[in-house]
């Protein structure tokens, strides 16, 4: 079992600790409503150093980018951020990542932490017609701490002594931490304001220990995955694996604005293509318990009698108290209101489809 | 520490059984389960007159992250259930011995009790 250079800290502070992807990682310190409350009014502390980071570099690295993702990467400026599908040729989903442009010839990948190896042998491959441009994996020596929650700008400042508010969402920018170079992104998974900070891997628990240190005060708690994976949900973020696979195409899911068929060619455009003239079969919506009952991955939905998909997400909604997920379902059912029945053990549950976000900041 | 009061049986699964007549017992899970579980957002009961096999699944408890299935600790037919914890499943966290009580049950065959644990033998099986 591998463990991230923030393994310690989180023994520290008594995390019950599970395997995720190869990875010890903590599920929860104290409890997952208690942290998940903590980043919606305060702010939380996540280690998501087991998340895979990517080097792209070369004179063809741009051309290259844009070939491999389904998102526009020609509008960014320099250190921007955007987020994108890479699919493959028939428009599935081989996973969602985010592209950081440093330079025109630079760019750093962040992916999921499962879909590593897959990436870095799929990237590597078709790397090869855009010569120069170098895939580096920096996963283990740089590691990633994200700072949730909207007391975050006040909280980074308070760590590190200067202002950040001028980074604004989705900009990253170096900061120079007693002689160590770190990378401040404001970018997160939460729905929340916030940050997420690259800092070489023999730094990152001195880091971790000065921002809890420095924010006792302000409460400043470490947030487990159960909590990552219900703030997230809540904001409608999808996870892979989950809401997403090489199964399913982004048409067919919430992030289809990620697709930008008026650039130039990409791998799955003509596919996707086909698929957005003929008219997608089936879509990705939130939905609502109406009865009592908690969705879970993987439970069928009805309509009647008729089996119309599965849930791909579900989980109680600390934020709006009821029972919320996400369902891949037939089109036709996908409106706003539509009652559905969920299947949760033995009997059917009553559902409505909901707009999403569940929860949206204020 | 998990409490573990001394008039109680327990189940290797982590339930509690009270004897409140020679014919009926009321079951809930133990402190020790809802430490585990942590916090408790769902549970659902067999309905009234439902008849219960000692080992097999009763009910079931969902956490945040995943559900967990509670095993009835003895044969018999279900009498009563606690609503409270279906409309405030929070209850069996903060009190599981009292108001976060789960079934009463009119048991079928009294020699099944003489199998549950004594609470030293619980706090021996829930120590490992």
């Amino acid at each position: 079992m591998k463990k991230t250079p923030l393994y310690d800290a989180h023994i520290g502070y008594n995390a019950k600790m599970v395997s995720f992807h190869g990875y010890s990682m903590p599920l929860q310190y104290d409890s997952i409503i208690n942290e998940h409350h903590c980043v919606r009014k305060n702010a939380g502390l996540f280690d998501i150093s087991h998340m895979g980071r990517f080097e792209v570099s070369g004179n063809n690295t741009l051309p290259f980018i844009q070939q491999v993702i389904t998102n526009d990467a020609g509008q960014l400026k320099d250190n921007q951020v955007l987020y994108t599908p890479i699919c493959n040729e028939q428009g599935g989903i081989i996973d969602d990542i985010l592209v950081y442009k440093w330079n025109e010839k630079r760019f750093t990948l962040v992916v999921n932490c499962g879909n590593r190896e897959k990436d870095h042998l799929w990237l590597q491959k078709q790397a090869v017609a855009y010569q120069p441009s170098d895939i580096r994996d920096l996963t283990d020596s740089i590691s990633l701490i994200a700072l949730q929650g909207p007391q975050s700008v006040c909280m980074l400042e308070a760590a590190l002594g200067s202002k950040f508010d001028y980074i604004k969402k989705f900009r990253f920018d170096d900061f120079l931490w007693d002689g160590v170079r770190i990378t401040i992104s404001r970018t997160g998974y939460t729905g929340e304001d916030g940050f997420e900070i690259f800092v070489d891997a023999k730094q990152a628990a001195k880091l971790w220990n000065l921002l809890m240190e420095k924010n006792k005060q302000n409460s400043l708690m470490p947030i487990g995955l159960g909590a990552r994976d219900t703030l997230r949900l809540e904001a409608c973020l999808l996870l892979y694996g989950n809401d997403m696979d090489e199964t399913i195409n982004p048409l067919e899911t919430t992030i289809d604005w990620t697709v930008k068929f008026d650039k130039n060619n990409f791998f799955g455009k003509d596919s996707l293509l086909r698929q957005k003239t003929k008219g997608i079969e089936r879509k990705l919506v939130g939905f609502e318990m109406i009865d009592r009952g908690i969705p879970r991955h993987g439970y069928p939905v009805f309509k009647g009698n008729e089996a119309v998909g599965n849930v791909t997400s579900g989980s109680f909604s600390p934020s709006t108290n009821k029972n919320i997920g996400l369902c891949l379902i037939k089109s036709q059912y996908a409106r706003i209101g539509e009652e559905l029945h969920i299947q949760i053990r033995d009997n059917g549950y009553k559902a409505h489809v909901v707009k999403t976000p569940f929860y949206k900041r204020k | 520490m998990a409490n573990i009061p001394s008039e109680l049986l327990y189940t290797k699964t982590h339930e509690w059984v009270r004897k409140i007549s020679s014919k009926e017992v009321i079951m809930g899970i133990t402190d020790y389960a809802q430490q585990q579980l942590k916090d408790i957002v769902f549970v659902e009961l067999p309905p009234i007159g439902k008849e219960l096999k000692a080992g097999v699944p009763c009910a079931v408890v969902e956490s945040v992250k995943a559900a967990y299935d509670i095993y009835s600790p003895i044969s018999g037919k279900v009498t009563k259930v606690n609503q409270k914890i279906q409309e405030k499943p929070q209850v069996v966290n903060e009190d599981p011995y009292g108001e976060g009580w789960f079934l009463q049950i009119e048991i079928s065959n009294p020699n099944e009790l003489s199998s549950l644990l004594s609470p030293d033998q619980y706090r021996v099986a829930s120590a490992s």
